[in-house]
């Protein structure tokens, strides 16, 4: 009886310990600094000197009024509701080809989707910035073939400049980065399904396409939702590295994001506290976001 | 239940002696440095009689002039003063590295860093009163001359709202190096055409017509953010260097003026004169793209500073390529024509720890020696007697515009608490892009400027 106690008490002590680092670390790194983000934003601060004025919600009403913001705003919705879509679908297909089909360089495919994702976001910046380009970028390059442009630069085609263009060239890098990395995810959930279950399907009369609907895409369910929350996340971070490094929201405003205009506010119009309410609705808004895609996609898991 | 209650115990304790450390250590910090600094200053104050001593914490930023002039001038103030040890930072990106020390309370004493950037460091601190007072710095002798700081110092420089933000006459940024910013061309080409610089705006529009037809574009800009020495030049251009004033203190109605309104309309007809592929490359990641368009001889003016010689000199360009440096046209014959004056300053944080040394070394940073080091590089300081530092060819000619007729302009928009949301940049320069592609009417521009002044002119420090 004293024994199992003790031993208990020892056990007890051992996760203890175990845990404690990591619960530690995660309060002081973690819950802490979100603590303050939440807590600065009630007050008027401009980031070093020590008198801080409590504020109330007042840095909330401004935002509702400031008309950048929800520009800003708009312009990550749009982002991530976009590049979401597109590039779970791409990268589905593309999963789905490269691992049910009998392809010839299956492994070089893979890798070249996958090299993206591993170039550091100023270099694809870099890269875009090139195939961009007004007069000898590649994709212009190609539309002029059929649409030439004028002497006096009628027609030209400024993806960066165009209020209009500059987020969808924003959301097509985006997508061209991400692509790989969920294909691959989705690839390895797609390997797992077993080979049987698909011949037995096959000697049933279902086509590829049937078979891909009815049991690639329930049975790798789980893993889709997964990378929702991860679409979600990811975008609102990357595209607020693409455009710091290559538009910094010009033209006028126009492909700004919302952490863009949280880092321009709390730092370059030395409003901090007002930087942190923007990063209070950011917050709010991705966990809600999140919580709601994965309320609405919620499935009985399927077993096979 | 028990061991559940004492493992929980336990943890809260843990976490909160980690707390307990942080508290300690933050709560503690300060003590040692303000008895420090209290000692630097009683050491300061004995100055006069037995020299200088300590230790002086120099921040410079490390910008198109390089490092080395920093390095230099240190090592010749210890020369003097051997007593002084200086720790020297000289980075890239310096506000990254002294924001954080800053922060814990660890502030350097002397800081080389201009208004204008993005981090806005100075302007931050400005607006939080945490920039020491240098107006006292002015009536110090400049070591080793019979002269004061003050005095040394091209008059008009240190009467800025850049130098004395608050309008109060007192001086917090002390101006260290300048540039005249007008519009850059390629005097070849000029020549070679048999163009001549257009001294009105008349006179530009018709040269960009007949460029037009040769299908080389009159205008470009980097970035829309280098419209500010363009817009401030044109205020002081049209109005006078008091109406320029006015409008840098946000005076009411100022932007709807009839002086103002003419800027607005010229840069809007200047619209139809830009290189159509300017505002899609006016960005961080193309803007060269712009400037190389200069060199190719694809557009003829783009508003710079002296900067754009070093930054443009592995460039390629057109043979004959001669960089032309001109003020901005004016806008009527025989009207005044403006080059503004660029400069980069310096300063002394509020809670430096050893702000008498700082001092001393501010005034000593505008001796001849000094001087005559930061020249070498390129770095030219507003003082009596720079120009005999200036070695360089293009730059003489550049330094020596307001020789030649222009007139000058100093200064920017005066210190405001922080407006959330409201910049003056953004509305005033940003703007720019979109009057370019035709996205925003000038009329909505000039209204969105009068009432971001409004805004500001409320927050007034």
């Amino acid at each position: 009886m004293e024994k199992s106690k003790s031993r208990r008490r020892n056990r007890n002590l051992f996760l203890f310990f175990c845990v404690a680092p990591a619960t530690i670390l995660l309060f002081l790194f973690m819950v802490m600094p979100t603590f303050n983000v939440f807590r600065m934003s009630l007050y008027k601060w401009g980031g070093f000197s020590a008198d801080k004025t409590f504020v109330g919600l007042n840095n909330f009403k401004i935002l509702l009024k400031d008309a950048k913001f929800l520009r800003s705003m708009q312009n990550s919705i749009l982002i991530i509701v976009v590049v979401t879509i597109v590039t779970m679908a791409l990268a589905i297909i593309f999963a789905a080809i490269l691992s049910r089909q009998k392809l010839k360089g299956q492994g070089f495919f893979r890798v070249i989707f996958y090299i993206p994702n591993i170039l550091s976001i100023v270099v694809i910046s870099a890269i875009f910035s090139a195939i961009y380009d007004q007069r000898d970028g590649l994709l212009n390059s190609i539309v002029y073939l059929f649409r030439p442009v004028g002497e006096n630069g009628e027609g030209l085609i400024a993806w960066l400049g165009d209020q209009k263009l500059v987020i969808w060239a924003i959301i097509i890098a985006l997508i061209w980065q991400a692509i790989g990395y969920y294909m691959v995810m989705y690839m390895a959930s797609m390997a797992s399904v077993p080979e049987s279950i698909y011949e037995s399907a096959a000697l049933e009369g279902a086509g590829g396409i049937t078979q891909f609907f009815t049991m690639t895409l329930p049975l790798i369910w789980s893993n889709i939702r997964t990378t929702l929350t991860f679409f979600i996340i990811s975008t609102i971070n990357l595209s607020f590295m693409l455009v710091k490094t290559m538009t910094e929201g010009k033209p006028d405003g126009a492909s700004d994001v919302f952490l863009n205009y949280m880092y321009n506010q709390a730092y370059t119009n030395s409003s901090y506290g007002y930087g942190m309410a923007i990063g209070v609705v950011v917050f709010i808004f991705s966990f809600a976001l999140s919580g709601i895609v994965n309320a609405v996609t919620k499935r009985e898991t399927l077993e096979f | 239940m028990k061991k559940k209650a004492v493992s929980v115990l336990l943890a809260a304790l843990m976490v909160m002696g980690t707390l307990a450390g942080c508290g300690a250590t933050e709560g503690d910090a300060p003590a040692p440095a303000e008895t420090e600094a209290s000692a630097d200053n009683g050491g300061g104050t004995d100055v006069a009689e037995e020299g200088l001593s300590g230790t002086l914490k120099v921040a410079a930023f490390n910008g198109g002039y390089g490092a080395d002039i920093w390095k230099q001038v240190t090592d010749k103030f210890m020369e003097h003063n051997p007593n002084v040890t200086i720790e020297l930072t000289v980075e890239k990106n310096l506000e990254e590295v002294i924001s954080p020390l800053m922060k814990a309370g660890d502030y350097p004493d002397y800081v080389y860093l201009a208004t204008g950037r993005e981090l806005a460091l100075p302007e931050t601190l400005l607006k939080d009163n945490a920039i020491m007072d240098i107006t006292d710095v002015l009536s110090m002798q400049v070591p080793g001359e019979d002269v004061t700081v003050g005095d040394k110092i091209i008059p008009g420089f240190t009467d800025t709202l850049v130098t004395n933000p608050y309008g109060d006459g007192k001086t917090y940024l002390a101006p260290m190096f300048y540039t005249p910013c007008g519009l850059w061309y390629d005097a070849n080409l000029l020549e070679t055409k048999g163009w001549t610089v257009p001294e009105t705006w008349d006179e530009m529009w018709e040269l960009g017509d007949k460029a037009k037809a040769e299908g080389i574009s009159l205008f470009t800009y980097p970035v829309a953010g280098y419209f500010d020495s363009f817009v401030f030049g044109m205020l002081t251009e049209i109005g006078g260097a008091d109406f320029y004033n006015r409008a840098m203190k946000y005076e009411d109605g100022i932007w709807e003026t009839p002086e103002a309104t003419q800027i607005f309309e010229i840069i809007g007809k200047l619209a139809d004169y830009t290189e159509p592929t300017t505002v899609g490359n006016a960005n961080k990641d193309n803007f060269k793209k712009n400037q190389q368009l200069v060199l190719d001889d694809k557009a003829i003016f783009m508003p710079n500073g002296n900067w754009i010689i070093g930054e443009m000199a592995e460039a390629p360009r057109t043979e004959g390529f001669k960089w032309g440096f001109a003020p901005l046209p004016a806008v009527e014959e025989g009207g005044n024509r403006c080059a503004f004056t660029f400069f980069e300053q310096a300063w002394i944080p509020e809670q430096a720890e050893n702000p008498e040394l700082a001092k001393a070394f501010m005034a000593y940073t505008y001796s001849d020696e000094a001087a005559e080091i930061f020249a070498s590089n390129g770095a030219i300081q507003p003082i009596q007697g720079v120009s005999q530092y200036i070695t360089d060819e293009d730059s003489k000619t550049i330094y020596s515009i307001y020789d030649t007729g222009a007139i000058a302009s100093m200064g920017g928009f005066a210190a405001t608490e922080a407006v959330e949301g409201v910049s003056m940049k953004e509305t005033l320069f940003f703007t720019i892009d979109s009057i370019m592609t035709g996205d925003k009417s000038v009329e909505e521009w000039q209204a969105a400027v009068e009432e971001v002044s409004d805004q500001l002119r409320a927050a007034l420090k």
